[in-house]
């Protein structure tokens, strides 16, 4: 396996990665309960929370994922990708505490501490496995 | 006690392992599918360069193999809201079992299907950031 390095922009593309689906999530919550209960037989109110604020950009967030989601694997191996992004899930326990103050349970804080090693084992190997050329004769036939 | 008293002998128990492994394996399979995906197109930055983001967009809705991918993430999304619903089981208990094991099952699937190298570096990172997930969410 080369020890391929990213750049700069690609430790940016796993960065939004890693933070856009808890934050679009936790946009969403709190979108969703501002508004009144919707009922399963009455699904329009569904439809015009879609474009109250939080909720909007809960959609945005999301869909920022996605992209930089299918970006980061095209250039990445998934099991580097799915790993080094884990972070995200620390990303939203800091947030809860020091922004929302939520208090944050011994066992959530062991469990940020074992993302965090984990991640910090992946995030600075290989992201990409690498393909063996395959050698050519000199007919131009693989060997 | 009785024999059908025991955890793991009684139909809700299967139920719901069968409802959690249901969940994992959709959504792990969608993961590499969508994941072979982008290994097929290529890197999207360079066609981004090259064909501008309309021509990157055009690449990924062109690719079967993407579509098959969304499919599988969408039959786990809706296997677990059946979960959720059908089986009345809490989130809390579903969300980190589910959670947990698809970090570990695709790295499994990762080696396997896609011929990644994930060598003892991405193990040990795939079991200590399941067990941590696992406490995070639980």
């Amino acid at each position: 396996m080369a020890h391929q390095k990213l750049s700069l922009y690609q430790s940016m593309i796993l960065i939004l990665v890693a933070v856009s689906a808890p934050l679009g999530n936790a946009c969403l919550d709190k979108g969703m309960k501002g508004l009144p209960p919707i009922s399963i037989t009455h699904l329009l109110p569904l439809m015009t929370a879609v474009f109250t604020p939080w909720v909007a950009l809960g959609i945005a967030l999301l869909i920022g994922f996605f992209a930089t989601y299918l970006t980061a694997l095209s250039w990445a191996d998934l099991s580097y990708v799915m790993l080094a992004t884990a972070w995200g899930n620390v990303v939203v326990v800091f947030l809860s505490r020091f922004c929302l103050h939520e208090p944050v349970s011994a066992q959530r804080w062991f469990g940020v501490a074992l993302i965090t090693l984990g991640v910090g084992f992946v995030a600075p190997g290989p992201s990409r496995t690498e393909k063996p050329a395959v050698a050519l004769t000199k007919e131009g036939a693989p060997r | 006690m009785t024999l059908t008293s025991l955890p793991f002998l009684s139909a809700f128990f299967w139920a719901t392992t069968a409802m959690i492994a249901t969940v994992v394996l959709s959504s792990t399979a969608g993961e590499v599918l969508t994941a072979a995906a982008m290994k097929s197109i290529g890197d999207l930055d360079e066609i981004r360069a090259h064909s501008g983001l309309k021509g990157a967009i055009v690449a990924v809705l062109t690719c079967p193999l993407f579509f098959a991918g969304i499919l599988f993430m969408a039959v786990a999304f809706f296997a677990l809201l059946f979960t959720l619903n059908q089986l009345n089981m809490n989130l809390g208990l579903v969300g980190p079992a589910t959670a947990s094991l698809t970090v570990v099952s695709n790295a499994i699937a990762a080696k396997l299907f896609l011929k990644e190298n994930v060598d003892r570096r991405r193990w040990t990172a795939a079991v200590l950031i399941c067990v941590g997930v696992y406490f995070l969410a639980h």
